[in-house]
């Protein structure tokens, strides 16, 4: 136990110190971000050595061609992806709890994941409606996802509703998609039910340079509104009442922030697929390491988000040499065990 | 902007009125007391205040402006609430949330003179050496004397507690009023709070408004509210009035004879 402030100069001395703890904490994990995307990329059916890695990233025509193309154009925006991908849904998962008052909340428990799941279905099963199958597969899964966010929109802007109402409303979301889910594939032939369980695995396979960026630009800008009210979802963690009484307008905030959140998580999971659990799990290391002091929490959940994504990106390649499993199996696989570790290690 | 003043509202909470044309007016510089038994609806009344329950008739009135008639942001801006509820299930440090009490000077990097007077307002109730301490580790008691340093933070033209002293021992419980008492002349604040100790409430409030059926059954003075055929009829329970060497009117609450008796064989 440290000494006990009694004054306010070493109270607020202390106060700094625990700030620039946390951002170091915040560097840190995003340090580790780059050393886990040099691994990404390095990993896979021919591997390369990390400093082979490093200097095509940095001296890009200094090297063979054949080097060069396995880099860039198969597994750079793979590897990107997946901090990309990670970090929208640390964020999402950070924010929706954060929403909720709810440590079991993420975008996945209020049925947005689902909801995707069931748009890429039905065009998978159905067609693309004019559209190519690459493209109409995630517009599908945005639509769906947002519709699925309409409806929360609709019990969000209930005044009287009250948190647990909503989460109980996005349960009861998750089962409604995947009832139908299960229809469009018990209704669909076996080789497009094998292609609709496919995507719902979740792979990195499927990350273009183009949707990367697109997944990224959404990702920054829905972060950077969301980091703008900061503050007044910290408030929030206080409780409605008392969040109004220091100023927040809590229904304008509440509306708001799962709008970003909808939007952010849609995309990712447009052009991914399912990914579950980092939205649950990210937010809680983040919640452990720095509290709830969203100027940390925030980007905390969104860095420990990438990584974690990027290192079961990795590790979805060596766990059984030359076979590659769609991440989106072994983010659960890895990250439960490492869960009840962390939540059993807490003093 | 003299005073706060409710007239003729009505509030129905379920089946049951709390208030039946109801009518008081706060003036500025007082601290003021709800008393009543449970359940009589103290904190909602508080609550209709802050515009967080709904009239069901009747007009609140801040100075120039009317509840009804202005956004609910702009109605609070001016109200620093205390609610009963003390629980906090986030993980923010004392310090942090006593921060959020001025929510509108806080941005990405937070200043030195506003994390100065935040320690400070802890520093003033007493709990500065809590700072650092997370707030969910905190006592009831403990997290009384944080949340108040909130509200003091955020400056309010109106201070509303609810209950603000319930957890609160009897060191804190004189701190905290004391500064309730000080800040309401200094500030000249409109203060009402509810508080169940009546002894507590003659020692520090100016005026009492003793609530029960949805009306206010007495109020004024402290020694005019608190008659002890008043007080025996609302509780329904035998009390007898001392005072205090000031003077000061003291609420003891007495054992029935019989209870007595069957307690004492002897």
């Amino acid at each position: 136990m440290p000494l006990e402030p009694a004054t306010i100069s070493s109270a607020l001395k202390s106060q700094r110190r625990l700030e620039s703890r946390r951002w170091r904490m915040i560097l840190g994990f995003a340090l580790f971000c780059l050393a886990s995307l040099i691994l990404d990329v390095a990993t896979g059916p021919s591997m390369l050595a990390p400093g082979e890695v490093l200097r095509t990233l940095l001296l890009a025509d200094d090297v063979d061609a054949m080097t060069s193309v396995i880099v860039f154009d198969l597994r750079l925006p793979m590897a990107l992806m997946a901090l990309s991908v990670g970090a929208a849904l640390g964020v999402g998962g950070a924010e929706i709890q954060t929403l909720l008052n709810n440590p079991m909340a993420s975008p996945y428990t209020l049925g947005l994941a689902a909801a995707a799941g069931l748009g890429a279905s039905i065009v998978i099963a159905f067609g693309g409606f004019g559209l190519p199958v690459t493209l109409a597969v995630p517009v599908g899964a945005f639509t769906m996802t947002m519709f699925a966010a309409g409806i929360l929109f609709v019990f969000a802007s209930m005044r009287r509703l009250s948190s647990e109402m909503l989460v109980l409303a996005g349960i009861a979301l998750l089962f409604f998609f995947q009832s139908v889910l299960s229809l469009v594939q018990y209704l669909s032939a076996p080789e497009v039910s094998q292609q609709i369980l496919f995507w719902l695995f979740g792979s990195l396979t499927k990350a273009t340079w183009e949707n990367l960026a697109f997944t990224t630009v959404v990702t920054v800008i829905c972060t950077a509104f969301l980091f703008k009210d900061a503050w007044q979802l910290t408030a929030l963690r206080l409780g409605e009442e008392r969040a109004s009484s220091v100023g927040v307008n809590t229904k304008a905030l509440r509306l708001r922030v799962l709008f970003f959140v909808a939007v952010m998580t849609a995309v990712a999971i447009s052009f991914v697929g399912v990914i579950g659990f980092i939205g649950l799990v990210a937010p809680h290391v983040a919640r452990m390491l720095v509290g709830e002091d969203q100027r940390f929490f925030l980007p905390l959940s969104m860095v420990v988000g990438a990584a974690f994504l990027s290192v079961a990106s990795v590790l979805s390649k060596v766990l059984v040499p030359g076979a590659l499993f769609p991440v989106g199996i072994v983010t659960s696989f890895i990250g439960v065990p490492f869960f009840f570790w962390i939540m059993l290690s807490r003093k | 902007m003299n005073s706060l003043s409710l007239s003729n509202i009505s509030i129905i909470r379920g089946e049951t009125p709390i208030a039946k044309n109801l009518s008081l007016e706060l003036i500025k510089g007082q601290v003021n007391a709800i008393l009543g038994p449970n359940g009589v609806g103290k904190s909602t009344l508080l609550k209709a205040i802050f515009g967080e329950v709904e009239l069901a008739g009747g007009r609140v009135v801040y100075g120039e402006t009317q509840l009804q008639d202005v956004a609910l942001q702009t109605w609070r801006a001016p109200i620093g609430y205390m609610p009963q509820d003390t629980f906090i299930s986030a993980s923010l440090s004392a310090l942090e949330v006593v921060l959020l009490g001025q929510l509108s000077a806080l941005s990405m990097h937070v200043g030195e003179e506003v994390l100065e007077n935040a320690l400070q307002a802890m520093d003033k109730v007493g709990c500065l050496h809590l700072a650092q301490r997370d707030i969910q580790s905190l006592s009831g008691g403990q997290r009384q004397l944080i949340l108040f340093a909130q509200v003091l933070l955020g400056q309010p033209e109106i201070l509303m507690l609810d209950e603000p002293v319930s957890a609160l021992d009897m060191h804190h419980q004189a701190v905290l009023l004391e500064h309730v008492a000080r800040e309401t002349k200094q500030r000249e604040l409109i203060t009402v709070m509810v508080i169940h100790d009546l002894s507590l409430a003659a020692q520090y409030a100016d005026h009492l408004f003793l609530l029960k059926d949805g009306s206010i059954q007495a109020r004024g003075a402290p020694m005019d509210v608190l008659q002890p055929e008043t007080i025996s009829d609302i509780y329904d329970v035998d009390i007898e009035r001392l005072f205090d060497s000031d003077g000061i009117p003291v609420i003891q609450p007495k054992r029935r004879k019989e209870s007595l008796d069957s307690t004492n064989p002897l």
